[in-house]
């Protein structure tokens, strides 16, 4: 079957983007937002028709084939060129319809979400940029398309936080979430070049291949003990990292909520955070096999590190979009680890199947958590916990999809996040016990604060309202239950049919006694939850007080801002920056200005000879005339 | 009259009816009028010159070539010749001086001898990126850069005489060095025993001796790289660029700073390659200082002109560290960047002209939260800013791709460690463009005096447009642009293997 | 060929007048006897062009027609130069060299 058709899926929105950003005076609003929803429901459409083909009729002899169509952007050199194309494969299929699902409802959402703001063409303008982006990153053909992607992803992503961009605080977490990145990002492109310079090639294909450089070569070249290959991904991952927001790159991602709710669902949540793992994933055949998949344990580790990092800051947060954000951290850190313990083939690459199906279940309910977060932001104009309580009775709908939600992420038998968890944490038991036992804290943990919002924000004590908050509109509420049946059939996909590392299907069986340890995890967090904070009792603040230190440091997100503020302030700025600045205006600069002077002073002292006195320079000449006559006198002798 | 020739002619036909304007109304206009004939003799070349390419042999450099004697005892001519590359370069000129003028569209003082001065300044960038004689060549570059002193000492703000004076000095200081080289170079033109000529083409034919070679590369290299803003000889830059009024910041960083690297590309590189060799490490090392230094000396500064002269020094330092990675590829991206630099950092020094016009200060502490009030304004600010730091879909991304990817073909570790220092870069530009976006477009409005301020004018944002088209049009079509530049870069890379 | 005095006490006596006249010029500090000064290195030349002239070519007259020539031509410059000086006189009401110094630097 001919793909081609595929390119449409991101060309739709950049049309929007196009048409939206150009004409948004003329435009009203009433009509972008149509434009923006109905455009991204198209590529919504067409997704679900790619996937349903690929799923139903890729596969030659079992295996899913590769169908990529491209055409060269910039030629570099005979070797190395930039295509721009679109690759279909499982992952791609599969991430398509992840970034189309949500992104339609999030369009629809923010419909009812951003009615009456000023800059509301503007805002589904950005959008569709980010759309278009995210897209192209998903169908990817090469290191360097990925690259372009990863980078427009990362602006449109600072447009977002920054929407808002009269408020100082958004400003300032829109630029650091760009520069975060691109920090992380500086390490992706040496990756990149380091790489294609070894391999002669960007393409994935290539870089996949067994037979080909990178893999099979990888031992010809090394430096500082590892193969060069080992650096080039692991800065690759850096890019990643720095992306899905791991430590210690994971600082942008709380400041990011500062964007429009619907924004933080969409890019902050589901789909723009994944992309570390997806770029890992693309190239997972070249981290397992290069140096016995030496960079690949770095993202197990660090994935598992970051996972129950976040987990345990996200306990003591106040604002419930920053609990969420905490929460994608750690959940993104389940991915990455479960990418990290993944062999290859059959059902050893049960990790990375586990991994791709959690992202895709995640990016379900985390989507629907913050959609429902948002409806509560809404309703009552805070973002912060202890403005809010018993609100179940003042909106029903949001409530039951926020419980919803909730009881996936923690994994409770039923729902959507039970499969994929449980999958993850089979891949883990079966190859590294350390980051099992972790995974089950950070499963426990994630219940516990899931449940601590999800009672403070709907049971808990009755705040009494200025104005009763409403149930949000209809345009908010449709994609928030479209989301909420997701979160539980999301599950029952036999995920292991359709996605994995070796593109060959597999029968995955759920392993039920690591079932029950999970799940009874999950549910023995929810219980100290409710213990905890069904109603209002003090319980919380004594234990609070029992941690002391450690409370207090893991309220303080463990200093890693502060760390980040001295090194940017003290060192870059004062040690750096200012110095050079001082440099270039007193040595550099000084010297230029200094032979000025000089000269200027030698004139001074010399200029005398002009005395003007007739007298004087009579004698210079006479004097002149002497000495040369003796000069000539004495040559000529 | 042959095509390349008009393009001295038009603008010297120009000033000669700008000389009986009467006032600012018809100076303008006949200004206009006459560049945007050079515009579209500019757009007419390009077509032109690919055509003329099919047509020719694949050894030959350089396309409809003449030659005229006009001071036979030192075998000096006047000879022009274009290749892809002085023909982008003439292309970018042409852009940026039509934006010059249409923002230069209010100006009220003297407004019939700025526009002269403007122009007179303009043929002389015309006729260097068209002359094949080292003599000719030369003489175009004095009459680019003295009218700068009389711009910037005229029509300036500051400290208007003492920035002239000290950048016309610098760059003089630059030419004599030059004169230096070039002189070197002419007296070694004829090893094969024949006579001794400024001709490029023919002294690439006949080899200068090695000694020769490397001791005027650095004479040659130094007096172009110094308005090229080389580490440390770009202090001019700054100062220079904080006095000058808008149009001629943008002409001066759009254009005339890239005679810089187009000289020593097709001069220091091309008549002394086993100089160019010998000296590479060493200006490698000024280079990379100059590009990182740049970018961390415009983190401090509080005048916008002046982040955007930093700004400048580090991107252009990026240009010459291309230039003497020697391959294809970097060169490629040398070539793109200049063009990119040149179009982004007029429309910096427009858009930075347009709210200081505005609101009459230039400190980011006094601005703030802009795009409220000057949505246009803002917007193109914001994009110019993106586009920059090198995101994808501007001109920026694809110059700097392929300045990174060609000085990584050398896999020595000191390139590498050189490379990766120079690739850093992207996150400290990252780092002061978002500063300066941030303070002055997005937040609060700092100062309530700044809300009623007007709206961007037509003439403005035609301006600002016509520069932000091939901004775009290089970032997302690059390979039509790339694949012509790599064809005119051959014959000179092959002089150096 | 004078009787009694050989050439040498004759050039003795032009060069003393001619060393006076530099010294003089050198030295003065009013700019009338600066133009004196003047007036004794022409007359030191007349002296010698006279004198070489007849120990030389005793036949010809140019040596003598030369001085005279000198003669009319000092005459001519010392009206010049007194009437410039008058001129600065009241100019600058006074004739001292260290007065005339404006044209410096």
């Amino acid at each position: 079957m001919d793909y081609s058709y595929v390119i449409a899926i991101p060309l739709i929105p950049l049309a929007i983007f196009l048409l939206l950003g150009l004409f948004s005076k003329k435009i009203p609003p009433s009509i972008s937002g149509w434009i923006g929803s109905l455009g991204l429901g198209a590529s919504f459409v067409l997704s679900l028709y790619t996937a349903y083909h690929y799923f139903l009729e890729g596969k030659v002899n079992g295996i899913y084939q590769t169908f990529v169509y491209k055409q060269t952007w910039l030629a570099f050199s005979d070797k190395l060129h930039i295509d721009m194309g679109v690759l279909i494969d499982p992952i791609a299929v599969m991430m398509l319809v992840v970034v189309t699902t949500i992104s339609f409802m999030v369009h629809l959402y923010s419909r009812g979400y951003m009615k009456g703001d000023d800059g509301y063409t503007r805002f589904f303008a950005y959008l569709a940029l980010f759309s278009f982006s995210m897209l192209g990153l998903v169908l990817a053909t090469n290191l360097f398309q990925i690259y372009i992607f990863w980078e427009l992803v990362g602006a449109s992503s600072f447009l977002l936080i920054g929407y808002y961009y009269t408020k100082p605080s958004a400003v300032a977490a829109a630029k650091k979430a760009f520069i975060v990145t691109r920090f992380a990002d500086f390490g992706f492109l040496i990756g990149i070049l380091l790489v294609s310079y070894y391999s002669g090639t960007f393409d994935f294909a290539e870089l996949n291949n067994p037979e080909g450089i990178m893999i099979s070569n990888w031992a010809s070249t090394s430096f500082m003990g590892l193969s060069v290959f080992t650096w080039g991904l692991i800065l690759i991952f850096t890019g990643g990292a720095g992306k899905s927001a791991m430590l210690p790159f994971h600082i942008w991602l709380p400041d990011a909520m500062e964007g429009p709710t619907p924004v933080s669902a969409l890019i902050h949540a589901a789909t723009m955070v994944v992309a570390g793992v997806y770029l890992v994933a693309r190239l997972f055949p070249a981290f397992y096999f290069v140096q016995e998949g030496y960079a690949l344990n770095i993202v197990a580790y660090v994935g598992a590190i970051s996972s129950l990092f976040a987990a345990i800051i996200a306990i003591t947060q106040n604002d419930i979009k920053r609990v969420l954000a905490f929460s994608t951290m750690s959940q993104i850190g389940y991915m990455m680890w479960a990418l990290g313990v993944s062999k290859y083939n059959g059902h050893e690459g049960l990790g990375f199947m586990a991994s791709m199906f959690h992202l895709f279940t995640h990016a379900m309910f985390k989507a629907l958590l913050f959609l429902a977060a948002g409806s509560v932001i809404h309703a009552i104009h805070s973002n912060y916990l202890k403005d809010m309580g018993g609100l179940r009775k003042y909106m029903p709908i949001t409530h039951i999809t926020f419980l919803i939600a909730a009881l996936s992420i923690s994994g409770v038998p039923g729902f959507a996040g039970f499969f994929s968890k449980d999958e993850i944490l089979a891949a883990a038991y079966e190859h590294n016990m350390l980051i099992y036992i972790s995974g089950v804290v950070v499963a426990g943990l994630t219940a516990l604060y899931m449940f601590r919002l999800y009672f403070g924000i709907f049971w808990g004590k009755d705040t009494s309202y200025e104005h009763p908050p409403h149930e949000s509109p209809w345009s908010m509420k449709v994609p928030m239950l479209f989301l909420a049946v997701m979160s539980i059939i999301g599950g029952y996909i036999h995920f292991s049919e359709f996605v994995t590392a070796d593109h060959q299907p597999f029968a995955a069986h759920l392993n039920y006694t690591l079932a029950a340890i999970a799940s009874g995890v999950g549910i023995l967090g929810i219980l100290i939850a409710y213990i905890l904070y069904k109603k209002e009792t003090t319980i919380p603040d004594k234990i609070a007080g029992t941690f002391g230190a450690l409370y207090t440091w893991t309220a303080h997100k463990f200093y890693f801002d502060e760390i980040y503020l001295f090194v940017t302030k003290k060192i870059i700025f004062g040690l750096i920056a200012a110095p050079a600045a001082w440099f270039d205006k007193h040595i550099v600069d000084g010297t230029m200005i200094g032979i000025g002077n000089v000269t200027v002073a030698i004139s001074n002292k010399i200029k005398g000879l002009q005395s003007g006195k007739f007298q004087d320079y009579a004698m210079a000449f006479i004097s002149g005339s002497v000495i040369l006559a003796i000069v000539v006198f004495y040559l000529w002798m | 009259m042959d095509i390349l020739t008009l393009f001295v002619v038009v603008p010297i036909i120009t000033v000669l009816v700008l000389i009986f304007a009467k006032d600012l109304k018809q100076a303008r206009v006949i200004s206009l009028a006459g560049m945007l004939v050079q515009l579209g003799m500019a757009i007419n070349l390009i077509v032109a010159y690919l055509h003329e390419r099919q047509l020719v042999s694949k050894d030959t450099i350089m396309v409809f070539t003449r030659d005229i004697p006009w001071f036979e005892s030192f075998n000096i001519h006047y000879t022009i010749g274009v290749d892809a590359i002085s023909v982008v370069m003439i292309a970018l000129t042409a852009f940026i001086v039509v934006a010059g003028i249409f923002i230069s569209w209010k100006i009220d003082d003297l407004p019939k001898e700025f526009f002269i001065t403007l122009i007179v300044l303009a043929t002389g960038v015309f006729g260097f990126f068209i002359s094949l004689d080292l003599f000719t060549l030369f003489v175009f570059y004095e009459i680019a850069v003295i009218p700068m002193f009389l711009l910037i000492g005229i029509w300036g703000s500051g400290p208007k005489e003492f920035s002239a004076m000290k950048l016309t000095l610098m760059l003089m200081g630059a030419s004599a060095v030059l004169s230096i080289g070039i002189f070197g170079i002419y007296f070694n033109s004829n090893a094969g025993g024949g006579v001794l000529t400024f001709n490029i083409l023919e002294i690439a034919k006949a080899n200068i001796p090695v000694a020769a070679q490397n001791l005027f590369f650095p004479f040659v290299f130094v007096g172009f790289a110094v308005i090229g803003a080389l580490f440390p000889f770009h202090t001019w830059s700054p100062s220079g660029h904080a006095s000058a009024p808008t149009a001629v910041s943008m002409l001066h960083a759009g254009v005339l700073m890239k005679l810089g690297g187009y000289g020593v590309f097709r001069i220091a590189m091309y008549l002394l390659p086993q100089g160019a060799l010998h000296w590479t490490d060493f200006f490698l090392v000024l280079a990379t200082i100059g590009v990182i230094y740049g970018a961390f000396g415009a983190i401090m500064q509080k005048d916008l002109k002046y982040i955007n002269a930093y700004a400048s020094v580090s991107h252009l330092s990026l240009v010459l560290f291309a230039l003497l990675m020697l391959n294809k590829t970097a060169w490629n991206g040398a070539i793109i960047q200049s063009l990119s630099h040149g179009l982004l950092t007029a429309l910096f020094f427009a858009l930075i002209g347009m709210v200081y016009g505005r609101t009459h200060t230039r400190d980011i502490a006094k601005l703030g939260g802009i795009m409220k009030i000057l949505p246009f304004i803002g917007a193109v600010y914001v994009i110019t800013g993106l586009a920059y730091l090198g995101l994808p879909g501007f001109s920026g991304f694809v110059a700097e791709m392929n300045v990174f990817v060609g000085a990584f073909e050398h896999p020595d570790l000191f390139h590498r460690v050189i490379t990766v220092i120079v690739v850093s870069s992207i996150v400290v530009t990252a780092v002061y463009i978002l500063r300066m976006v941030g303070k002055i477009m997005m937040g609060p409005l700092v100062n309530e005096e700044h809300a009623n301020l007007p709206k961007a004018a037509w003439y403005e944002k035609v301006g600002l447009v016509l520069l932000m088209i091939p901004v775009v049009v290089i970032g997302t079509i690059p390979f039509g642009l790339s694949e012509m530049i790599k064809d005119s870069i051959t014959p000179f890379l092959e002089r150096l293997l | 060929m004078i009787e009694g005095i050989s050439i040498y006490e004759i050039l003795s006596l032009s060069s003393i007048l001619f060393f006076i006249g530099i010294y003089g010029f050198f030295t003065r500090e009013n700019l009338i006897m600066v133009l004196m000064s003047i007036e004794l290195i022409l007359n030191a030349a007349a002296v010698n062009f006279v004198v070489i002239n007849t120990y030389l070519y005793p036949d010809f007259l140019q040596g003598a027609i030369f001085s005279i020539f000198i003669i009319a031509l000092a005459a001519a410059e010392t009206a010049l130069a007194i009437a410039i000086i008058i001129n600065l006189y009241k100019l600058v009401t006074s004739v001292e060299v260290k007065d005339t110094e404006v044209m410096k630097y």
